[in-house]
């Protein structure tokens, strides 16, 4: 043996360093690292998605007020197109040949072998074009879907709008969305998404290296079938909300009608609206920018949002206060001038009663009334100062659902506006009493209500002392769920025997000779209502009514505000007695139809502002400017 | 007597080592079974099929493989030249008369089989190599003895460079190693390694930043070897000609080499990725064998191997299959198989008597050393793609019978490494 012996060790050690560097590797790309595993499953995997249908929506008849129409997606594989027809192509569906150029780019950079999007929306009448020649363009196949569709064309704000989820969908949602889902944006397809847009059904295919399907993955243990979403059962009841419609057309404001046992929402008027089957289709988002730009915002939800002084119709509230506190009996009486000195300044009164009673009062709407019962609740000798009196009359009149929200089940809601004594002496210093807030007693000053508020306060009335969770959607699913919140009374601390003496006053303001709403009055049925005019700066005054009929075993109790129409008596009372008579009888009766059908035609719209012209905010509060609102113009809106 | 005349052919046969390479074997049967299962036709066992043949091939291996135990071992010292000079023959005439398949003129066909001589040739020159060796006792110190063998190892390889067919070429240079054995010196494998190094290197780094590095290592090493004047003046001469190879491979890297060439040792090296192209064989080869994991998918539950993502996969690429199906333990344990039977047969070659024995053992633990290496590097990623098969367990009659043909000469030498040859 020679010394070259050794050299058997090298080469030897030479195999063994080898063979380590190649375990090595393997370790890398087997045990250390999953990209390779999650490559092979995306090599071989392909997921087809089938789309639920989103659920129905009745109306509380059980009359479908939307529903899904069949739409069609194009998809694309890229690598199986072969060459074709383009230009056939392009007319069928309606494009140029760049249009075609940019949309396959797009698909093949997403991926050459997966099924993209090409176009998204075919019509039925494209769809019925294409599938006849659809063998002619390889790698082209239409996936169904559904969009939605609303028969009457009515309740845009009230059902908000369907659209594709975005980016920050997505992410938010934690891989529920994929793009190209749907998600609801507004009103109620928003507030009720997760129980409208069902589950998505998922088709998992094995395709080999050929790009030929081989078969379903592990006997389609992981696929699923779309379920489609959830019916729901609204409370609107589509009759009157198009009435509703159809009275506030060329008008700004809102109409809110609320059954008062159940706290259901019977008409939900957003005006201006628009037609809830523009936000639909292939032209969304086109005519999302041109509603978007009309005057008078009709996006705006105005029966949540809407901030409006309550003006006379929160005199029923000065009065239940006052008996409940034992300020007033329902025979005392004031001598109304026509005006009330509240320290060194007048409140005015639109006429000269003499002494009047509660009755009386509330049927006249006098100013000087309530502005006594307010002095008197607020001096109660039982309160040390003045803030302890306002801070109870402000508990009391929160009770009532004013200052903050009442939940309604719809998203954006707002709480409307009531001081708090704190905010009284930031705004006023030391020095301030019941005559310097004396603006309260007649429902003006820092208090702002949405409309939903108002109707609630009148279904409290007219429940005589109770109110329940208004809203919008009475049963979910088959088996009608409704939310448990919606099936408590929420009492608001004011004895039942008080309200009558104050729906006296209701019923007189309507049907007594001396009423100011004496021409909304309903035959053969006892409406009872308030009317109010708000002031408003920055225009004509509002026209407000409130009311609920009939007076025993109300149905409907409702709020009407017709922005810059002047009284109240003369928009918003005979607009809220059409809704009430056609809710109760199902028709107009008499001449009131004609009535009605003229209503329908005035126009009543804030002047619009001029170009380039700054004008001050837009806004429905009658006292404060709102800060967060911009000058609308033209050309440009604002929200 | 019959009896006692098979025990006399098979006494003192190393029975370990051919139970590795029935190992091998099965494990390429199984998994070239799995490569070519098709879900849809999956029931009968059919012989027209490539693992069908694959099986015939492996029954008429062990047939060669015993047949040869049964010859005299004496016939291949003496007939080593004669068989050199038949595959070198082969080699030429495959350039006349051979098939073109995938642009190499490798194959001569014969009947329903095809010979691809470069197979036989690596046993001729294993052969005659030994016989050199044995012959003439050279110690690779003088420039003489070392062109000789250089002329029977390059000889061939320039052939089959003629077909062309880079691959197997490149397997000669496994010859290298019984040279080093019997002598060569050391420094003729570090030069090679050095080349790779600064080939690589001159890919990966700035040349601006290599030159400095060669300097200051020549600087070092002269300094070291101040006094001894030759040493210096020879490693100075080294330092100059790294440098100049640096250009020089830049030139022939271009000039040389065919396109293809060229784009799989960048994609090998990342300095390209092509997935669609060129490297979508490498690509799908450690998807496959990546998805494998730990435990591997299962017998025939890789999805890779069997919806075809890898293409070549029951010969050149049938590691991914091992590696998608087995997984890491799988692989681990045909790694092993590999690692030892090489060494045993390094271990064998040690204890022959006779040098001829022992340099052909060299030889065939080389070969397959080669191929092995090569061809698993290549599925993992850390070689250029070279399309040589892994020995015993890629699909091929070619493969399997030159690889058992070499592995069985050894053996049989081996059996009679008591008597002289």
């Amino acid at each position: 043996m020679d010394n070259l012996f050794n050299r058997k060790y090298i080469v030897q050690g030479l195999f063994i360093v080898v063979a380590l560097i190649l375990v090595g590797q393997l370790f890398y790309i087997q045990v250390a690292s999953d990209r390779y595993f999650l490559s092979a499953n995306s090599n071989v995997l392909r997921k087809k998605y089938t789309f639920p249908a989103r659920g129905v929506i009745l109306d509380r008849n059980n009359k479908v007020i939307v529903q899904n129409e069949p739409v069609y997606d194009l998809m694309v594989t890229p690598n199986l197109v072969k060459e074709f027809d383009t230009l056939a192509f392009c007319n069928i569906i309606g494009i140029d040949m760049k249009g075609f150029h940019k949309r396959f780019d797009k698909a093949r950079n997403q991926s050459r072998y997966q099924r993209t999007v090409f176009e998204k929306q075919l019509s039925v009448q494209t769809y019925a074009a294409l599938q006849e020649r659809l063998s002619r363009f390889p790698g082209f196949e239409t996936q169904n879907r559904t969009v939605r569709h609303y028969p009457d064309s009515i309740a845009g704000q009230f059902f908000g709008y369907v659209k594709e989820v975005s980016a920050k969908d997505i992410e938010d949602s934690e891989g529920y969305y994929r793009p190209g889902d749907y998600i609801g944006k507004s009103g109620v397809e928003r507030e009720y998404n997760d129980v409208l847009r069902g589950e998505r059904g998922v088709e998992n295919t094995i395709y080999n290296a050929k790009n030929v399907p081989q078969g379903s993955y592990l006997d389609g243990k992981f696929d699923t079938l779309a379920v489609s979403g959830e019916t729901l059962i609204s409370s609107l009841n589509i009759d009157i909300q198009k009435l509703g419609e159809q009275l506030m057309h060329n008008k700004v404001g809102s109409i809110v009608a609320i059954e008062p046992s159940t706290g259901e929402v019977l008409a939900f008027v957003s005006s201006p609206t628009y037609d809830p089957n523009l936000m639909v289709g292939r032209q969304q988002g086109n005519n999302y920018m041109d509603i978007f730009r009309q005057p008078n915002r009709p996006f705006t939800v105005r029966p949540l949002s809407g901030y409006y002084s309550p003006g006379s119709s929160f005199k029923p509230l000065d009065a239940l206060l006052g008996l409940q506190e034992g300020v007033i009996d329902p025979n005392t009486t004031f001598n109304c001038p026509g005006y009330y000195w509240a320290g060194n300044h007048q409140v005015k009164c639109e006429h000269v009663d003499g002494n009047i009673s509660l009755r009386k009062g509330l049927a006249r709407s006098c100013n000087t009334y309530a502005c006594y019962v307010f002095q008197k609740l607020m001096t109660q000798k039982k309160f040390k100062n003045k803030i302890e009196a306002y801070d109870s009359w402000e508990a009391k009149v929160r009770k009532f659902g004013l200052g903050s929200k009442l939940d309604l089940d719809m998203p954006f809601e707002r709480k409307g506006r009531l001081f708090t004594s704190e905010e009284y002496t930031k705004r006023f210093g030391k020095y301030w009493g019941y005559t310097t807030i004396i603006s309260l007693a007649i429902g003006q000053g820092e208090m702002s209500a949405t409309p939903l508020q108002m109707a609630n306060i009148m279904a409290i009335i007219a429940n005589r002392g109770y109110y329940m969770k208004p809203h919008l959607i009475k049963g979910i699913g088959e088996k009608k769920n409704v939310r448990k919140e919606y099936l408590t009374k929420n009492y608001v601390d004011v004895d039942t025997r008080h309200f009558e003496p104050v729906i006296d006053g209701m019923q007189d303001a309507v049907n007594a000779a001396y009423g100011t709403a004496r021409a909304s009055a309903i035959p053969d049925i006892l409406f009872c209502g308030k009317t109010g005019t708000v002031q408003n700066p920055h225009g004509k005054n509002h026209s407000v009514f409130i009311g609920f009929a009939p007076r025993d075993n109300p149905k409907i109790a409702i709020a009407v505000i017709v922005e810059n129409a002047g009284f109240g008596s003369s928009y918003a009372a005979p607009i809220a007695s059409y809704m009430t008579e056609k809710y109760l009888t199902g028709k107009l009766s008499g001449n009131r139809g004609e009535r009605a059908e003229w209503m329908k035609k005035q126009v009543i719209l804030p002047d619009m502002p001029k170009p380039k012209v700054k004008l001050p905010p837009y806004q429905a509060d009658s006292v404060k400017p709102v800060p967060v609102q911009q000058p609308v113009n033209q050309s440009t809106s604002i929200n | 007597m019959s009896t006692q005349q098979g025990g006399r052919f098979f006494f003192n046969v190393d029975w370990i080592t051919i139970l590795i390479y029935i190992a091998l074997c099965a494990v390429g049967f199984v998994n070239i079974y799995a490569s070519i299962y098709n879900p849809d036709n999956s029931t009968l066992f059919n012989f027209s099929s490539n693992y069908g043949k694959q099986l015939i091939f492996i029954i008429t291996a062990l047939i060669v493989g015993f047949s040869i135990l049964l010859m005299d071992a004496k016939f291949f010292s003496v007939f080593s030249p004669i068989v050199y000079g038949i595959t070198m023959l082969l080699l030429v005439a495959v350039l006349l008369v051979g098939r073109k398949v995938a642009g190499n003129q490798a194959w001569i066909p014969l009947g329903s089989f095809r010979l691809q001589p470069s197979e036989l040739a690596k046993f001729g020159t294993a052969l005659l190599l030994a016989r050199y060796v044995s012959s003439f006792n050279p110690k690779f110190r003088d420039f003489k003895s070392i062109m000789f063998a250089a002329l029977i190892v390059l000889f061939p390889l320039m052939l089959i460079m003629l077909q062309p067919d880079t691959g197997s070429a490149l397997v000669f240079l496994s010859f290298m190693f019984p040279l080093y054995r019997e002598g060569l010196s050391g420094y003729f494998l570090l030069i090679f390694l050095g080349m790779i190094v600064l080939f690589i290197a001159d890919f990966l780094l700035p040349i601006t930043l290599i030159i400095p590095v060669i300097l200051v290592i020549g600087g070092i090493f002269v300094y070291q070897n101040r006094r001894k004047q030759k040493v210096m003046f020879s490693i100075i001469l080294t330092t100059i000609i790294a440098i100049a190879y640096l250009f020089l491979v830049r030139v022939a890297y271009e000039k040389v080499l065919e396109p293809h060439q060229r784009t799989r040792i960048e994609i090998m090296l990342g300095q390209k990725t092509d997935p669609k192209g060129a490297g979508y064989n490498v690509i799908q080869s450690k998807i496959a064998i990546g998805s494998g994991q730990i435990t591997g998918r299962g017998f025939l539950e890789g999805t890779q191997t069997k919806y075809g993502y890898v293409p070549e996969q029951s010969t050149d690429f049938i590691f991914s299959t091992i590696g998608e199906e087995w997984g890491f333990v799988g692989c681990t344990v045909v790694v092993a198989l590999y690692l030892f039977l090489l060494l045993r047969l390094i271990n064998l070659a040690e204890r022959q008597r006779s040098t001829f024995s022992r340099v052909y053992g060299y030889c065939v633990a080389s070969i397959i050393f080669f191929h092995f290496f090569i061809n698993i590097g290549m599925t993992i990623g850390i070689i250029p793609v070279i399309g040589i098969p892994l020995p015993f367990i890629s699909y091929g009659g070619s493969s399997l019978w030159s690889f058992t043909v070499l592995l069985f000469i050894f053996l049989k030498l081996d059996s009679n490494r008591m008597g002289f040859i």
